[in-house]
Formats: C-alpha cells, structure tokens, sequence
C-alpha cells in the first residue's frame, strides 16, 4: 500500500510490507543517502503530554529535511485552556501545516483527529493505547542489528499493562516468525484481548514472570519501565515499582550478541553499570528515533511516493 | 383458545420472538425503549415454546423497527426473529444478523477513551464474530465480550 498522505494511528494500519518499505528506507537515510526535500512543509507539533524524545525527534527529522516546524506544547497557553475541543484545534492547525504529529491523553485521540482533517496524523503517544512511531523505531533497531527479524527470540520485560509502546510494538512483532517472552509481574501482565489477537499470528508467544530463566537464550532484551503516571492508585504502584532490575551480572549470563533496548526514559530498570556494555543498545534506538521519523516524513509527505532511483 | 392467550395478536407493528427466556427486557433496553415511548409495547416472559422450552417475546405496536435497530439485537440474541405485522398479516419475517460496527448505542467502558469526552464524535464498535460475540472499541482499541447491556449508553 502506497504511504502517501496515509494517517499513521495504528500499527493495525501497517502491513508487513509498509513497515518493510519504512524499513529499507530508514536504512538508506542511515546510510547518508536523503532524498526527500521538505523546504516549504511545515509539521505540526501538538503535544497534550510532555515528551522529550518524540517530540525532538519529530522536530530534528523534519528540519534535516529541510522543513519547518510549529508547537503545541501547553494546554495552558492556548485556547484549549478556554475549552477549545480537540476536533476544533487539529481542524485550525491543519490550516497551518502539512502534517499533525498529536500526543494526547486520551486513548484514540490520533484515530479522531484524522477522521475530522484531510492532512496525515500521525500518533506519537495516545495514553497507553499506542505508539506507532516508537514501535518503528523498536523494529529497525532490531532489524538493523540483527540483519533480520526472523527466527530471534525476544523477551519484552515490565510494565505491559499500561506501556503502550508495548501494546504498539507486539502487534507487529508476532507477525514474524519469532518467540516473543513476556516477562513481568502479575500485575502488570498484558491485557487479555491484546494477547488473544497475538495468539493468532505466527510468532510463538510465551509469558513468563522472571527474566531470569530465559536470559541465556535470548537474541533480544526489550526493557521498559513501569509507567507511575498511569497509576490510579498510589500504592499499587510502590508494590511493583522497583520489581525487576537488568545489571552486569544477570547480563553476565547472556548471550554476547544479545541487545538490551528500552524505549526510555528509564528510571532504575537498567543499571547505569549497563551503559558502557556493548549489549546496550538503548542510546542508538534512540538515535535510531530521528531516520525513522525522516523516512516517515518522506513516505508519507514526499514527492516521489517513495521511489529512490 | 382466545381465553389463552397472554397478550392479544397486534394489528400493526412489531413482533420480536424467539428470544432465550430472561433476555426481554436486556433487549427492550438496546432497542432504546423507555418510559417516554407512545406505542404499546408488550412484554411477554417465559412463555413455552417447543424448540426452545422457554422463551420471551416483545411487541411494539404500530412501529416498524428497521434493520439497523433491530441488528443490534443480534449482540445478546442471535436466534431472535422479527416479524412486521401489517393489519394483523406477518408481512416480513426475518432473523437478526450481526452487524459489522455498531455506532452511538454502546459507550466505551475505558474512561480514558476520546469517545468519553465532551469532542463530537460517536462510539464505534468493531462487531467481531468468534466463539463468541466480541465489540472493538475503534478509538482505544478496548474490547467487550459477554453482557454488553451493561455498556448501552443512558438516553
């Protein structure tokens, strides 16, 4: 399917062969060769969350590329602090842009504000439904690490009840030929419907509540850390909070070739004695997050409808 | 044999029957009746009937039901049927079918969902035929399964 003007919501809206196309031409802009040319575009920034990483690399993305970039940061300082609803704000910012990159609390914000605008939205975080833009960036960095995704065995270790960058990135995951590990705390285990639909792909998925005794066999470590913010209840969370740590001597047990990744922020999930490992890899998928959202950019709102002669 | 019967044939209007005994009122709330109703509206429970021991049975007079809001229906009662009863005649029979989506009726049960804000727009439900029933919230993602008449909107 072509990617052209195409909403970015879901990974449910990717097919294996979009996220092929996104892939191949990540690699290529890693590879130094930039095609797409954005002067003259401008992307609009409307964040209702705070963020760092997503939000900067959208901004980064688009100004290699040569295009501008406008912000929405506070609700404080415009009118939806006067009760302005999201319908009205992304229709008035469509007139100012050519693509609407949206966080917002509210779960399926993104799938709304594309249904009321012509222009691309793409999802950068909608509470803990999704986060597709992440989930891209998770599979080239294992893709480009691994040479392929195919036959790995990869665990997803912590907070999978409420981590959306988890609910976004298995989804497309299980469509490889994998073993996919859930490890977290009972509580925090996925949501059951989400692991029925896993069920039904090709990936073998296998949930576990230590990471401990599968650590030897993994290709993969994809940890994430809990998300307090997504608490109700205060207590609940001190319960789990500190449940699970990755450091030299649980790494010591692994395979040399494993690759330990976490969306970040982290908190005390991954042992700063970690950092220097060549395991660690969490610093590049970060980098990683800037070509993935220059390759987007360019499928989506490029000329050549993605065709690199 | 008119002595026996509970609740008069109707001229006009519509007959829901074959519904498994207990679901009558469940499917008077789906289809959105309520006290500010001006037909008459028949409610008949537990009833015999031969193929399925028990059954309820409800008749809204001089209404015809479309398919749209008698598919819905189909969420709690797939075996029901409906008959449109023109001067006393069954003019059309048929079964319900499961609709793909089901818009407005249902409300998301996940607080943090776009749909249960003040933004204008409508819940949406993806219809997912399994083992059993299931709705897909089209914003969050959330899904229902088992008693959704817990989960239609108050008028």
């Amino acid at each position: 399917m072509k990617l052209k003007d195409k909403d970015i919501v879901s990974v449910e809206d990717l097919s294996k062969g979009d996220i092929s196309k996104i892939l191949e031409t990540t690699k290529k802009i890693d590879e130094g060769d930039l095609k797409a040319d954005m002067s003259g575009k401008v992307l609009a920034n409307v964040f209702f969350e705070p963020s760092t990483r997503t939000r900067l690399s959208f901004e980064t993305a688009m100004k290699r590329l040569g295009g501008d970039v406008i912000s929405l940061n506070s609700t404080q300082a415009s009118s939806i602090s006067k009760g302005e609803s999201l319908a009205d704000t992304v229709r008035v910012l469509e007139g100012y842009s050519d693509v609407i990159v949206l966080r917002h609390p509210k779960e399926g914000a993104p799938k709304m504000a594309s249904q009321f605008v012509e222009k691309p939205v793409i999802n950068a975080g909608d509470g803990s439904n999704e986060h597709p833009t992440q989930t891209l960036t998770d599979l080239y960095t294992i893709w480009s690490e691994k040479g392929s995704i195919d036959g790995l065995k990869i665990a997803i270790l912590g907070d999978l009840k409420y981590g959306r960058t988890v609910h976004s990135l298995v989804q497309p995951l299980v469509e490889y030929d994998i073993q996919l590990y859930l490890v977290s705390p009972s509580q925090l285990s996925i949501r059951r419907s989400i692991l029925e639909d896993l069920g039904k792909k090709s990936g073998e998925v296998i949930q576990k509540a230590s990471i401990e005794e599968i650590i030897d066999k993994l290709d993969v470590l994809y940890v994430t850390r809990i998300q307090e913010e997504r608490f109700a209840d205060k207590e609940e969370y001190e319960k789990v909070s500190g449940s699970y740590e990755i450091n030299k001597e649980l790494l010591d047990q692994a395979d040399d070739d494993l690759i330990v990744m976490h969306p970040l922020p982290r908190i005390d999930e991954i042992s700063p004695e970690v950092d220097g490992l060549k395991q660690s890899k969490y610093f590049d998928q970060s980098k990683n997050g800037v070509k993935i959202r220059m390759a987007l950019l360019e499928l989506i709102l490029g000329d050549n409808d993605g065709k690199r002669t | 044999m008119e002595k026996e019967l509970r609740v008069r044939p109707i001229k006009n209007g519509t007959v829901i029957d074959h519904l498994t005994a207990g679901l009558a009122l469940k499917v008077v709330k789906i289809l959105g009746i309520d006290e500010t109703i001006k037909e008459v509206v028949s409610i008949v429970m537990n009833v015999s009937s031969e193929s399925m021991g028990k059954k309820d049975i409800v008749k809204v007079e001089n209404r015809e039901l479309n398919s749209d809001e008698v598919d819905k229906i189909s969420l709690i009662a797939p075996k029901a049927t409906i008959n449109i009863i023109r001067d006393h005649e069954i003019v059309e029979k048929h079964r319900v079918s499961l609709p793909d989506t089901v818009e407005e009726f249902i409300e998301c049960p996940n607080s943090k969902c776009i749909t249960n804000t003040n933004e204008p727009i409508k819940s949406k439900f993806k219809v997912i035929n399994e083992k059993e029933v299931k709705l897909k919230c089209e914003y969050c993602q959330r899904t229902i399964k088992g008693e959704i008449t817990g989960y239609i909107k108050k008028p």
